[in-house]
């Protein structure tokens, strides 16, 4: 059925997704920017409007081991958090995923503290990146909407078995209103269907243990079926996406191009700067510049042959990191160089550090970045807009 | 060779058991480096060493100490420093 369209912040729009999804369990502890989601969906909660037990906690901590403990009974659960509130739940992280539980967690990307700031970069999402969490970003509000629904789809498919973090760039997205279609609830709750977990823990029927000690004799096999699940998650992320098209008219795919095609030069993005990128993109076109750029919406699984695809025969490629490994790179780059090495020949390619803590980055601040590369001047990694 | 590792395809994704009451098979016994020695002269049947055992090593009959099984026995001591009549010793595994 076709929606009318609403104006939404990008918190709100989750709330929304959640609210049709109307999930079994939702705990969370408020934290700008995220708080939104959370105080928005209580709303939903105490109106009536989902039958959802909405769990207040003490704590990050608290809210990731009730969401993953509800999870592994066979409870939808859903969670959301950011900043410092991820890295309060970071020793649940690798627990949630070695249990195979398929929550759905809202990251309003904050920089992570210190120093404090609340401004938007992805610090937490990628401080988080090692724990076996699935992981999607998304460019717009409509987008953080869409997506998730669609990661309650991949997280629950019985051959992925893992927890999904849906990335929204906070304050940019999370605050900003902006123009969505959203789905009908009925379609949604069709869409997304019933979770039918595996070996739940309050089957009194087949009673079963869930996370055992393994030692050595376990861990290291227990750890590659993950690998397993997050190769199987690419192959499960293509199909949700063309399912999701059918339902939406949306069309997502796991590498986003924009003008990538013919271009000599492209950048790779993340989150809601791919957008202001492909404005840049149009600048330098009309300029005659064959540039191009792309997102890796699909950030964990890490789509290494989709990437490698994109960079072939590529002249240069420059990889924007909205966080910094401190005495290394951003930490996308060697991973996109990773990906490259798949092709015979490498690129050019080029690091830079953007946006931390909120620096606004604009159009032609992206387009400085085109230029700087083009005129030779670019380092390995560049530390955009910092006085060396 | 690495020859300690479990098979992942035969194991239930998600380090889940889903076989109830199987901790059995789990012989902590291995762990074991002393082994507690019974000299039925000495016991008076009092069962302290059965009540203190944390892993239900010590085996009765009709009320009486029929002896000791030794599969789970992790050779922690404590029925040797209970037993009121030392009739309890530990020795070296
Ligand atoms: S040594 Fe410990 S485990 Fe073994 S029989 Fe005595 S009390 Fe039980
Ligand atoms: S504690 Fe000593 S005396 Fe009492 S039952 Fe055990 S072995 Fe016998």
């Amino acid at each position: 059925m076709k929606q009318k369209d609403i104006a939404i912040n990008g918190d709100s729009a989750v709330a929304l997704a959640w609210k049709q999804i109307n999930p079994d369990v939702c705990a969370a502890y408020p934290i700008t920017p995220q708080t939104i989601i959370v105080e928005k969906f209580a709303e939903y909660v105490a109106d009536g409007e989902v039958t959802t037990e909405f769990i207040c906690v003490e704590s990050e901590h608290s809210a990731l081991t009730l969401c993953t403990t509800s999870s592994s009974t066979g409870a939808r659960t859903v969670t959301a958090t950011a900043s410092q509130g991820l890295a309060y739940m970071w020793e649940m992280l690798p627990i949630a995923s070695s249990m195979r539980v398929p929550l759905v967690m809202a990251v309003a990307n904050r920089a992570l503290s210190g120093p404090i700031d609340i401004h938007n970069d992805h610090g937490d999402v990628m401080s988080a990146r090692d724990c076996g969490w699935l992981s999607l970003f998304s460019e717009n509000v409509q987008e953080a909407y869409d997506m998730m629904i669609i990661a309650t789809r991949i997280a629950e498919h019985h051959d992925v078995q893992l927890p999904i973090l849906v990335n929204l760039d906070g304050f940019i997205l999370t605050h900003a209103v902006e123009r969505i279609t959203p789905l009908d609830e009925n379609d949604v709750k069709k869409f997304v269907g019933e979770f039918k977990p595996l070996y739940p823990l309050l089957d009194v029927k087949k009673p079963v243990s869930h996370n055992l000690m393994d030692g050595p004799m376990f861990y290291y096999p227990h750890k590659y079926q993950t690998v397993i699940g997050m190769k199987n998650a690419l192959k499960v992320t293509k199909d949700v996406f063309k399912e999701f098209e059918k339902i939406s008219g949306r069309k997502y795919s796991v590498i986003e191009e924009y003008k990538c095609d013919d271009a000599e030069c492209i950048a790779i993005i993340l989150g809601s700067a791919f957008g202001t990128m492909k404005e840049a993109v149009d600048q330098l076109r009309r300029e005659g510049k064959k540039v191009g750029v792309a997102m890796p919406r699909l950030f964990r699984p890490w789509p290494i042959e989709d990437l490698a695809k994109l960079m072939k025969g590529k002249k240069t490629v420059i990889v924007m990191d909205k966080h910094l490994s401190v005495g290394a790179y951003g930490p996308m780059f060697p991973e996109i160089v990773t990906a490259a090495l798949e092709n015979d020949t490498m690129p050019k390619m080029y690091n830079y550090v953007y946006g931390l803590g909120g620096v606004d980055t604009m159009v032609s601040d992206f387009a400085d970045v085109f230029r700087e590369v083009k005129s030779g001047k670019a380092k390995r990694i560049n530390y955009f807009g910092v006085k060396e | 060779m690495m020859v300690n590792m479990a098979d992942h395809n035969s194991m239930i994704v998600g380090d889940r058991v889903i076989e109830p009451g199987n901790s059995e098979k789990f012989q902590t016994g291995d762990w074991r480096s002393q082994v507690p020695v019974l000299d039925k002269e000495k016991c008076i049947d009092c069962l302290t060493c059965w009540i203190f055992c944390p892993d239900d090593s010590i085996l009765t009959k009709d009320g009486k100490i029929a002896g000791l099984k030794l599969s789970h026995c992790k050779g922690c001591g404590i029925c040797a420093k209970v037993c009121p009549k030392d009739a309890i010793t530990m020795k070296g595994d």
